[in-house]
């Protein structure tokens, strides 16, 4: 029998670590997700990315205007940008490698996976660690509906999917300027409904989604205009989405808010969320059971995430449906790091070349490139997109690779298993690292091991 | 190995489309008896047929289109009278001259009304309705073809790329390929992690064809240039159609094309036009006996939206290229784009099973018999009359 600890950090966080404890009962490692909700050091804002854009357009005007020093300037602040999105993602793996649960980081990549947004150029790059940053870590514990709004109205959203071209045909904005193209754009509309909230499967029609982006027009980012809702752009008169009517003469963000607030509350939607979150942490074919339960607390408390939380970490499917779940590059990389014993410092401290060869770069190749999912359902779930050959082949080389030049000195193997695996090791797996025939090969057998790439 | 690549993103994102990088592309391979090819294209996103093939000759067509499809009178080349080719495929035109070129301009697969990027793909992809069992629809159509073909265990399907096309997915044996992961082990390192891997069957798999393609079986190639991933691709796809693969399959992102949908779709189908002539000269003498189907999950709306684009639809067109196709036309009668003519009011309506025209392909090309096509490989489907499509 597994002990609950190391249960909880192979199944919820990212495995264990020689100056680690995790949390040792359920209780403790829903309370440990506290600690993903605040900002460290590094983690972009939107605040601080409009101040930078509004930047950018000012040095991309000089440039063009060809003022003199305006192309150095102009390189420079590029430069600036990608190296504060550099830091940025090796803040990710530095929380997610110091964090003794790892829950509340597993968490963060998820939730931002289940609201995703993809990098184009420097600042949607960054847009995408803002919109965790603002939307995803102050919501982990509280109500999904707030969660959702706070994400569906982030600029890094609103790029994404459109909504800032989003203009109603009525509007002020539509009557001003006849001769100016501009009306709806349904995309944000329909990804709220068939991926944020009730899910593709659900009970809901084409009239929804052109009724919800009516309701939606008004929100719009640009680095210039304050906030995220401009009037003249929103679409008079009610909307009904759902059987229920919203707003009614000018269109505001309270009646954005309101439609969100029903959204993300829905039974569709709780029935939605609890498979997704089965299926990430439990089983790519969750037992029914489980997912059932999670619904149930879903739809008792509201959406209260805190409470979902604990009804996962208290599930005893982790333990019935052990290792059936592959790690996603992410997980594996941390997880590696991790068991060599390397923290969050040390990862801070590792020169670029590094950073890009042994994280970045290991990581796309193992077929997750950062910030670039391949649509906006986000990463693929099932085993089987991650154990593809090429996908294989780059952990292994990675397991033979990185570790030394990561850590300089390896562990003894033997010693590593047992620190790596804790008592989970197969028989086969200590059959074979005696046998390698150096202590780098027999490293690297147990993070290419399927007992270290699955959870 | 990947350099500044990974931050220098394809700008062909438009909306919620997949990113074209090289490693998410995916590409299958599988051979089958005779000499006949098969390269079926998925273009992910939903094409807007209307903006391919303009059908400018109906005159409802001014009235939904402001800015897009404006015909020959902007840059696009009559066809036939009727339709018009846009301007970015132009490339193309000396094979539809040749009769190498066609398209049927309303088709869509059974897929209706949710208008899901992700149901429509699986749908085009598992090639069975949704009425079917969940488990039925899991499995590709390319792999119930194998099935049908008589000595397809000795065959080998390779799928290239990260997530393996639905497509390929099902018993019949895919392996994956990849120019930029290369393993360096010694013979002990690889014989104990063929042993540690024995007892797990998905790795067992995958580390088993890792070393064997490593070790030999896939051919040395040039890194990709950025943008250029289409062209590697396809020709991968030509060398291996040019050897023992009679049926290649592969996708390009790109077609959702929710604003400003003239740039996006502008570059998308260059990068079609040059995927198609690109198999074609690697082809070589063997593009006169090989059928390349188009294909995209539905079509978009017949307005255009307020933001110089289009939205998710149902009927849309598919190509055909290739030696072995009678082109030069358009496949099938046209709906018309009058109020009463479209789908719920708003989208083109399909009138035929896209995945008739795939069926009837392989009916000709390799003799699969009409019954296990409606049967096994796309089960339900009524493959209708011949559309004489193939020379």
């Amino acid at each position: 029998m597994l002990p609950y600890d190391h249960l909880a950090a192979f199944r919820l966080g990212y495995g264990l670590s020689p100056h680690l404890t995790p949390p040792a009962d359920p209780q403790a490692v829903a309370a440990s997700v506290q600690a993903s909700t605040s900002l460290a050091p590094g983690d972009v804002t939107q605040d601080q990315l409009r101040d930078w854009q509004i930047e950018g357009q000012e040095l991309g005007r000089n440039r063009r205007e060809e003022m003199p020093g305006a192309d150095e300037a102009f390189r420079a602040h590029r430069q600036q940008m990608n190296g504060i999105f550099r830091g940025a993602i090796v803040q990710r793996f530095a929380r997610a490698v110091d964090d003794p649960s790892g829950f509340g980081e597993r968490l963060v990549w998820f939730w931002a996976d289940h609201f995703t947004v993809a990098g184009r150029n420097h600042y949607t790059n960054l847009m995408t660690e803002a919109l965790i940053s603002d939307a995803i870590r102050p919501h982990l514990t509280g109500r999904f509906a707030q969660m959702m709004f706070a994400a569906e109205t982030h600029p890094a959203m609103l790029t994404y999917l459109d909504q800032s071209r989003s203009i109603g045909p009525n509007s002020i904005q539509a009557r001003r300027n006849p001769d100016k193209a501009g009306g709806l754009n349904e995309n944000l509309a329909r990804e709220m409904i068939e991926l944020h909230s009730l899910g593709a499967g659900a009970d809901y029609d084409q009239q929804d989604i052109e009724q919800l982006a009516e309701l939606l027009t008004g929100l719009a980012y640009y680095p210039r205009q304050p906030g995220v809702f401009q009037r003249r752009r929103a679409e008079p008169g009610a909307e009904t989405v759902l059987g229920t009517s919203y707003g009614g003469r000018k269109g505001s963000l309270d009646d954005i808010r309101a439609v969100i607030d029903d959204l993300a509350v829905h039974p569709a939607t709780a029935a939605h969320l609890a498979r997704k979150m089965a299926v990430h942490f439990v089983a790519d074919d969750p037992p029914q059971a489980l997912v059932d339960r999670l619904a149930g607390v879903f739809s008792e408390t509201g959406g209260d995430l805190g409470a979902m939380n604990l009804a996962l970490a208290e599930a005893p499917e982790l333990a019935t449906h052990f290792r059936v779940k592959m790690r996603q590059p992410f997980e594996f990389l941390v997880a590696g790091m991790r068991s060599l014993g390397m923290d969050g410092a040390q990862i801070r401290d590792l020169p670029p070349r590094k950073v890009g060869l042994h994280l970045i770069q290991s990581m796309a190749i193992m077929g997750q490139p950062w910030a670039s999912p391949p649509g906006p359902d986000g990463w693929p779930e099932a085993a089987e997109s991650w154990a593809s050959p090429q996908g294989l082949a780059m952990r292994i080389n990675w397991a033979l690779a990185a570790p030394a030049a990561l850590v300089g000195r390896l562990p003894d193997a033997r010693r590593f298993l047992h620190s790596c695996l804790g008592d989970t090791a197969s028989e086969t797996l200590a059959w074979a690292v005696p046998r390698a025939e150096s202590q780098a090969d027999g490293v690297a057998l147990i993070l290419a091991s399927a007992d270290f790439n699955r959870r | 190995m990947l350099t500044r690549r990974l931050f220098l993103k394809s700008t062909a994102l438009i909306g919620c489309s997949a990113a074209a990088h090289p490693l998410m592309s995916t590409a299958a391979f599988a051979s089958a008896p005779g000499d006949n090819r098969l390269v079926v294209i998925i273009l992910r996103g939903a094409m807007d047929g209307l903006d391919v093939f303009q059908p400018y000759g109906d005159r409802d067509l001014a009235a939904l289109r402001k800015t897009l499809s404006l015909g020959p009178d902007h840059g696009a080349t009559d066809l036939d009278g009727f339709f018009a080719l846009h301007p970015a495929l132009s490339q193309l035109l000396p094979l539809w001259n040749a009769g190498q070129l066609g398209f049927a301009p309303a088709v869509s697969t059974p897929y209706r009304d949710k208008r899901s990027h992700f149901d429509g793909q699986d749908m085009l992809e598992a090639g069975t309705g949704t009425d079917l069992q969940a488990d039925i629809q899991q499995d590709g159509w390319l792999n119930r073809l194998l099935q049908q073909m008589p000595g397809q265990d000795s065959e080998t399907a390779y799928s290239v790329g990260v997530a393996q096309m639905r497509i390929l997915r099902g018993a019949a044996e895919a392996k994956s390929w990849t120019p930029k992961a290369n393993m360096d082990l010694s013979p002990q390192a690889q014989l104990l992690l063929t042993r540690i891997y024995h007892d797990d069957p998905l790795f067992r798999e995958a580390s088993a064809q890792a070393i064997e393609i490593v070790s030999g079986l896939s051919p040395e190639l040039p890194e990709a240039k950025r943008g250029q991933e289409h062209l590697e691709l396809a020709r991968f796809a030509a060398d291996r159609l040019n050897g023992a693969t009679r049926i290649a399959s592969f996708s390009l992102p790109g077609w959702d094309t929710h604003a400003g949908q003239a740039r996006g779709i502008e570059r998308s189908l260059t990068r079609l036009s040059e995927t198609i002539l690109s198999l074609k000269a690697d082809l070589g003498a063997n593009w006169d006996r090989t059928t390349v189907l188009a294909m995209t999950e539905f079509g978009r709306t017949v307005r255009e939206n307020g933001s110089a684009g289009t939205d998710h639809g149902t009927g849309g067109a598919m190509l055909m290229a290739g030696g072995a196709v009678r082109g030069g036309r358009a496949l099938g009668e046209w709906p018309g784009l009058a109020e009463g003519d479209l789908y719920a009011g708003r989208d083109l309506m399909p009138l035929r099973d896209i995945r008739a025209y795939a069926a009837w392909a392989m009916h000709a090309k390799f003799g699969i018999s009409k019954s296990a096509l409606e049967g096994a490989v796309f089960p339900g489907l009524d493959m209708g009359p011949d559309p004489r499509m193939l020379a």
